[in-house]
């Protein structure tokens, strides 16, 4: 693998935008921005959520037009009115949310993305490209099997496939690693290096300083729509510098945490053993408790169990054997509503699913644990003008930034979500906090804000339980923290003696540590 | 700008999602999709030899210029209106039932039963009542089938709640070529008049059975306010906007489920006994009960965006068209065929104009970017470059 910077390069730029604007109804996505992408190079895109990165970069892939600006490849000045121009250009993207079809076989998938296939996928065909372009990337994986049965990077590795069979010579990724362990993190960088090495062009999308530092030659920050900073080289700027420039003030100093003042456990698990949807075994006999006023994190590569844990815990995934009681009553088996009603706020993994109803009001969704009772409803209704004004207050207090609490839901955007799911959850003062991913794909701004809610809460003396695939997060927020890898606790911590080598390690399984 | 030798035009669509949607927009599209309709229906009238405008004055100055043309297209807005209200429930809660059509006729049979046999000699306030109470329970029970087999069973609720329909019909047919095959109708199949104390008050000099028009408004404003004034409604939207988030809350599907078919089924029901004390005042095929009003009210209830309110708007508007037929046919003779197509090209146009509400085209003239833009880029080559 080359060493930076040692990648040959032309003068002529790969892709150069200049001028690029891009309204939407209230807001402007892209204010003239300038984005120029050499050969050569890997060219890290970098900005909060809603900055503009991804429209930008929509623009350059044909999912959307500019209103204003112009597009140049290879120093002709194009019109890119559909990904499929893009792809004839050379241009592939790796969207956040992969398009993939999971029911049908890897080779099958790529075969689709070919143009002019015709009516029989030639995925026989395409089996011994895929097989040749994966080796010699070190982008090893299976043509034959199903992209259901794919991991999250495997999938990401079937999409990088797809560009490099079709020879795409820039090479867009939306925010990679959101869903990668760091041991993948590291193959999908090394094959970036590779590609750059090559003379193709990756824009490299992401809002993760440290990612910056790990892979990029370059770097262009976008703030609020517009470009704050140019193509700086990477070697001749700081992470301190960079986050300046991504949010426009200085980042705030590690939270402060009050020691733990601990209190009954709120949450027993004990001997949990919990099946998957394909009827596998998830969580495999799991025991540990969480006392009120301790936060403890739950740390792990997403898929060994977490999700089928907590899912059990808050009621809806029936356990197969073992116990699970909050507050002293035994909640094994029982549904949502009956664990909910002790106490307990659920900040979920899946905020489209289980997060919120987008079709309705912010009002109408921050009252979802508290329109039985009054002052929500009187007699047989809901008393409207306490909720909206009550609504006002908390989207103030939480900072969620919409138009007015009447507002759908699902118009705001990923942080703002959040915000409101916290606002929700904790507007009964729960016992018990299960939080699966607070602050995964959220800006900085939103990030802070929820994990000093998190810990506001601890100290407010409610038990969280919080499972996170971020590290510096769990140790930063957690008094423990407990390991998972194929559904077993495989290490229990204290964040004094863990490291993130360490708990890398356990998260793969090459060492294992139960003290209790 | 001229046309290229490739016949291909300098002229390109886009389609966009619009993020915003205003009343002026929405009206105008309206407008413009009702106007596309007739317009496109014209054509078919003059295939047909018929002067158009011709058609249009004759159907519209009836229908809206005589008592007997506005007084017909209300009683067709009521079973309308009882059921897309109905409907307008179960569907907010994404709960598909399309069996409105049997639910309406299961209230005419339980009113029929009521007023034939049960207590025919009632006086008319005690009887009439008891009908539609009878009605809305039966229509509701039927509706209760398949809302028990979804909530406990998860059985698909648009197959049983459809073949519920033909059950229905064909439990009519029964009871009329059997057992309630009247004794003064000469042996034709359908059952005797229902005793006078039992036929629905009209409006003087039409057909407008008012008890059930005041049923039919009334029942739009109770499911508004139940809507978006109780934690029912409100339980309701959160299930139909999130089922999963709904569980997670504590709200139970099986009472959402149950609760919003009930309702649904009994407004159908109501429907159903309109038409019978009010319409035809004897149960009798069930082709002739329902006219597909439980089909119609669907797209009542889609037309009206799932509001109860604007129910009463798109159920006269569906009204004012189903007359609009029975008026193109009888006085100007046009085709049952051209009044289908008549039919199916408005309400065609009327879902086109939904996407438009939705979705914005743009037109530019791009002659520049066909010709330096894509397609002569590098890279076409599937073959990936050698290494």
């Amino acid at each position: 693998m080359g060493a930076r910077g040692e990648a040959p390069r032309s003068r002529e730029p790969l892709v150069r935008m200049i001028g690029i604007t891009k309204r939407f109804p209230g807001v402007i996505a892209n204010d003239k921005v300038d984005f120029e992408l050499m050969p050569g190079e890997v060219h890290a895109l970098l900005g909060e959520n809603g900055a503009g990165k991804t429209t930008l970069m929509n623009i350059l892939y044909g999912l959307y037009r500019p209103d204003e600006g112009q597009i140049f490849i290879d120093g002709r000045e194009v019109e890119i009115r559909s990904p499929r121009d893009a792809m004839r250009l050379g241009i592939g993207m790796v969207h956040q949310h992969f398009k993939l079809v999971s029911t049908l076989t890897v080779a099958e998938n790529i075969a689709l993305s070919l143009e002019g296939t015709g009516l029989i996928l030639p995925a026989r065909r395409v089996r011994a490209r895929i097989l040749e372009v994966a080796q010699h990337y070190g982008l090893e994986v299976d043509p034959d099997a199903r992209i259901w049965q794919l991991s999250v990077g495997e999938r990401q590795r079937v999409e990088i496939l797809k560009l490099l069979i079709r020879n795409a010579k820039v090479l867009i990724l939306d925010e990679p690693t959101t869903v990668l362990a760091p041991g993948e993190r590291e193959e999908l960088f090394k094959v970036l290096r590779k590609l750059a090495y090559e003379g193709r062009g990756i824009v490299f999308i992401t809002h993760k300083l440290e990612e910056v530092f790990r892979v990029a030659d370059r770097v262009t920050v976008l703030r609020k729509g517009r470009v704050v900073a140019s193509g700086l080289p990477v070697r001749s700027t700081t992470p301190s510098e960079l986050a300046k420039l991504m949010i426009g003030r200085e980042l705030k100093p590690r939270l402060v945490k009050k020691p733990a003042r601990l209190g009954e456990p709120v949450l027993e698990v004990e001997d949990l053993s919990v099946l998957d949807d394909k009827g596998l075994l998830a969580v495999r006999g799991v025991s540990f408790n969480v006392r009120r006023g301790e936060i403890l994190g739950i740390a792990g590569v997403a898929g060994n169990g977490q999700r089928e844990l907590v899912e059990a815990i808050i009621g809806l995934r029936k356990p197969r054997s073992g116990r699970i009681r909050i507050d002293g009553h035994d909640v094994t088996g029982k549904a949502p509503a009956d664990v909910l009603k002790l106490g307990v706020a659920y900040i979920p993994e899946d905020r489209a699913r289980y997060g919120i109803v987008p079709d309705l009001s912010v009002a109408e969704n921050l009252i979802l644990k508290l329109y039985k009772v009054p002052p929500f409803k009187r007699g047989f209704f809901l008393d409207e003008e306490y909720i909206l004004s009550w609504s006002r207050k908390v989207v103030s207090d939480f900072g969620i930034v919409t138009p007015n609490v009447r507002a759908p839901a699902g118009s705001l955007s990923g942080g703002n979500i959040q915000r409101l799911i916290l606002a929700r959850e904790l507007s009964t003062r729960p016992k018990l906090i299960v939080a699966s991913h607070p602050t995964f794909g959220l800006d900085v701004a939103a990030t802070e804000q929820i994990r000093s809610l998190l810990i506001e809460q601890r100290e407010r003396g409610a038990g969280v339980l919080l499972v996170s695939e971020d590290l510096s997060e769990i140790m930063e927020l957690s008094d423990r923290i407990a390991v998972m890898h194929e559904g077993q606790i495989v290490g229990l911590l204290s964040p004094s003696e863990a490291d993130v080598e360490k708990i890398g390690l356990m998260m793969s399984g090459k060492l294992k540590e139960v003290d209790g | 700008m001229a046309i290229g030798l490739k016949l291909r035009l300098p002229i390109e669509f886009r389609i966009e999602k619009r993020l915003q949607v205003s009343s002026r927009l929405r009206i105008g599209i309206s407008l413009a999709s009702l106007g596309l309709a007739l317009a496109l229906s014209s054509l078919i009238f003059a295939l047909g030899g018929l002067s158009p405008l011709a058609v249009y004055g004759t159907t519209f100055s009836w229908i809206f210029g005589t008592s007997a043309g506005l007084s017909f297209l209300i009683v067709k807005g009521i079973p309308l209106l009882l059921c897309a209200v109905g409907l307008v429930v179960a569907f907010r809660a994404q709960v598909w039932n399309i069996g409105a059509e049997g639910q309406l006729l299961l209230g005419a049979v339980a009113s029929a039963g009521l007023a034939l046999f049960v207590m025919p000699s009632a006086p008319a306030p005690i009887l009439i009542p008891l009908m539609f109470i009878s009605g809305f329970l039966a229509g509701a029970g039927w509706a209760l089938i398949p809302a028990i087999l979804k909530a406990k069973l998860n059985v698909n609720e648009v197959i049983t709640t459809l073949m519920m329909n033909y059950i229905a019909s064909k439990l009519v047919e029964y009871l009329i070529y059997g057992p309630w095959r009247g004794k003064t109708t000469w042996g034709f199949p359908y059952t005797d008049l229902i005793p006078p104390n039992a036929v629905l008050p009209t409006v003087p000099g039409t057909s407008i059975h008012w008890p059930t028009l005041i049923l039919a408004l009334a029942s739009a404003i109770i499911v508004f306010m139940l809507m978006e004034r109780t934690s029912l409604g409100y339980e309701v939207k959160v299930f139909g906007g999130n089922p999963d988030l709904a569980r997670a809350a504590g709200i139970r599907p099986s009472k959402i489920i149950i609760l919003t078919m009930l309702i649904s089924g009994g407004l159908a029901g109501l429907a159903g006994v309109g038409e019978l004390a009010g319409i035809h005042k004897r149960l009798r095929n069930p082709l002739h009960i329902s006219a597909g009003y439980g089909f119609t009210a669907i797209i009542v209830a889609w037309l009206a965006r799932l509001n109860p309110i604007a129910c009463i708007l798109s159920a006269l508007f569906m009204g004012a068209l189903l007359v609009a037929g029975y008026v193109m046919r009888s006085s100007m003779s046009v085709s049952e065929a051209s009044v289908n197509i008549f039919n199916g090209l408005i309400l065609a146009c009327i879902v086109a104009g939904e996407v438009m509400l939705r979705y914005k085209v743009r037109v530019s003239l791009s002659w520049r970017g066909r010709r330096r833009g894509v397609g002569n880029g590098p890279g076409r080559a599937h073959a990936p470059r050698g290494h």
